[in-house]
């Protein structure tokens, strides 16, 4: 579904993603660890274009996005975002936030925006809080919603970039909740974290990335059970 | 002090403060909706737009209104572009009001949270949807307080078309001044009407933030 050939990225002099080759499969949930700094949330942003990749290529459903003919806003409409800090237009009411992008750039009516609003509420239990401001809503609530958001445009896949890392602990866990039923329902995912637990439950790969490179990937069970690389070991010692 | 003349005079400042406040509100719009447009130019990545704004920018916040209202009513009927007293007030006023709230356009825009673009762009949204939709809102709501303000500095500048015969507040407080030979209370009468407009448009301004604020 996601192909990534020989991704660089630099910020100035600064070289943040060193070569990074990847494939993500459809249905795949796929977890990104790493240090802090080693290019996790710049290896998603560019996934979906946030940052321009410097070099390499990314190939998203048979499409380059380093085609200068590829219509972006096409392409992000199949790939949902969810933000550590939510994101959440504070503008808008929670149903508005949902239905905004459907009824703006795929023209749904909207009243079918309306009713997918309002399912999608119900699956992540937040049925009640439709007609409320997000400034009125805990961290937990706000993501809950803002996944919702993304998965109002139907998406293809879904990229998290740690979704529970400006939670208070008592939150993580009914954000991780709505990520794996979203996992079983076979949503592909990218998925940043720092939740170790959710990585070996719900990952079908771990990919580790150490100064921009993906130094080790593999199953939950091998990465984290036997891993091969000093790196890979040297960070796990110190997140288990 | 003797107001006496009020009795005769009255309707001259009642007229004035009328024509001080549609000047005023015509501005607001006009200079708003210029303000916007060249915020967005220069924030925009197509430079001749960029600079095209920052010259427009720096250019009439640089240059004394004054000098604006003469080059606008006495300079461009030379090149065949006239205007009434009226409209050369409310078109210069407009063009300089346009620079400053351009400015507060631009910190307003620029004060939304990065965020909130990745957010919406991420859903698809287009640059100008984005715009549209999400930033501008926003924007406009931090810098409402701002924009007041901006409206009550016109209220108060506005005074200055008195000088091309505009038939605004000064200009009528002057007519009186000189018709009654009192060079003082005219004037007194004038400074309170602007101190009541002013005033009252901060208040009501106040409520309007308040209301908004409460929504969140
Ligand atoms: N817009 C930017 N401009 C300049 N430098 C940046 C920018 N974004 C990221 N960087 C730098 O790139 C490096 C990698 O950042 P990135 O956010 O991808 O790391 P990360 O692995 O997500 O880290 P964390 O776990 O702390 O989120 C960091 O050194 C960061 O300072
Ligand atoms: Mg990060």
């Amino acid at each position: 579904m996601i192909k990534v050939t020989d991704l660089h990225k630099s910020f100035q002099q600064l070289e943040v993603l060193r070569g990074i080759d990847a494939e993500i499969k459809q249905g795949e949930v796929v977890v990104v660890i790493g240090p802090s700094g080693s290019g996790k949330s710049t290896f998603l942003r560019c996934l979906n274009l946030l940052e321009v990749p410097t070099s390499g290529d990314i190939v998203f459903e048979g499409t380059s996005l380093m085609d200068k003919s590829t219509d972006i806003n096409k392409l992000r409409q199949k790939m949902g975002m969810v933000f550590q800090q939510f994101h959440l237009f504070p503008h808008l009411t929670v149903r508005e936030n949902i239905t905004l992008a459907p009824t703006l750039v795929k023209n749904m009516s909207k009243e079918e925006a309306n009713r997918t609003a309002e399912d999608l509420l119900r699956a992540v239990g937040l049925a009640d809080k439709a007609d409320v401001y997000p400034t009125r809503l805990s961290g937990g609530q706000k993501q809950r919603i803002a996944i919702a958001r993304a998965l109002a445009m139907s998406p293809d896949v879904m990229l998290f970039d740690e979704p529970t890392s400006a939670l208070d602990p008592e939150m993580v866990g009914e954000v991780l909740e709505v990520m794996k039923r979203l996992a079983k329902q076979g949503m592909t995912m990218v998925v940043v974290t720092h939740e170790m637990g959710f990585a070996r439950e719900v990952g079908d790969r771990i990919l580790f990335m150490d100064g921009g490179k993906i130094v080790e990937e593999g199953k939950p069970a091998e990465l984290f059970g036997n891993p091969r690389h000093p790196r890979t070991k040297d960070f796990l010692s110190k997140v288990l | 002090m003797d107001f006496s003349f009020m009795s005769e005079y009255w309707g001259f400042f009642v007229k004035g403060a009328e024509l001080t406040v549609l000047l005023s509100i015509f501005t607001v719009i006009l200079g708003g909706i210029g303000g916007m447009l060249l915020s967005l130019m220069k924030l925009s990545r197509i430079w001749v737009l960029k600079a095209i704004a920052t010259a427009y920018i720096e250019f009439f916040r640089g240059t004394p209104l004054l000098v604006q209202l003469f080059i606008v009513y006495f300079g461009l009927p030379q090149l065949g572009l006239s205007f009434n007293e009226f409209t050369a007030g409310v078109v210069t006023l407009s063009i300089n009001s346009a620079a400053y709230i351009a400015e507060i356009f631009r910190a307003g825009i620029q004060g939304v949270d990065k965020g909130q673009t990745e957010a919406a762009r991420s859903l698809g949204l287009s640059h100008r949807q984005t715009m549209r939709k999400i930033i501008l809102p926003q924007a406009f709501r931090n810098i409402l307080p701002a924009l007041g303000n901006e409206f009550i500095v016109v209220i108060k500048e506005s005074s200055i078309v008195s000088v091309i015969g505009t038939r605004e507040l000064m200009y009528n407080a002057d007519t009186v001044r000189s018709n009654t030979f009192q060079p003082f209370e005219p004037l007194i009468v004038a400074a309170l009407i602007y101190f009541i407009l002013t005033f009252a448009l901060s208040k009501l301004l106040g409520v309007l933030e308040r209301r908004l604020q409460a929504r969140d």
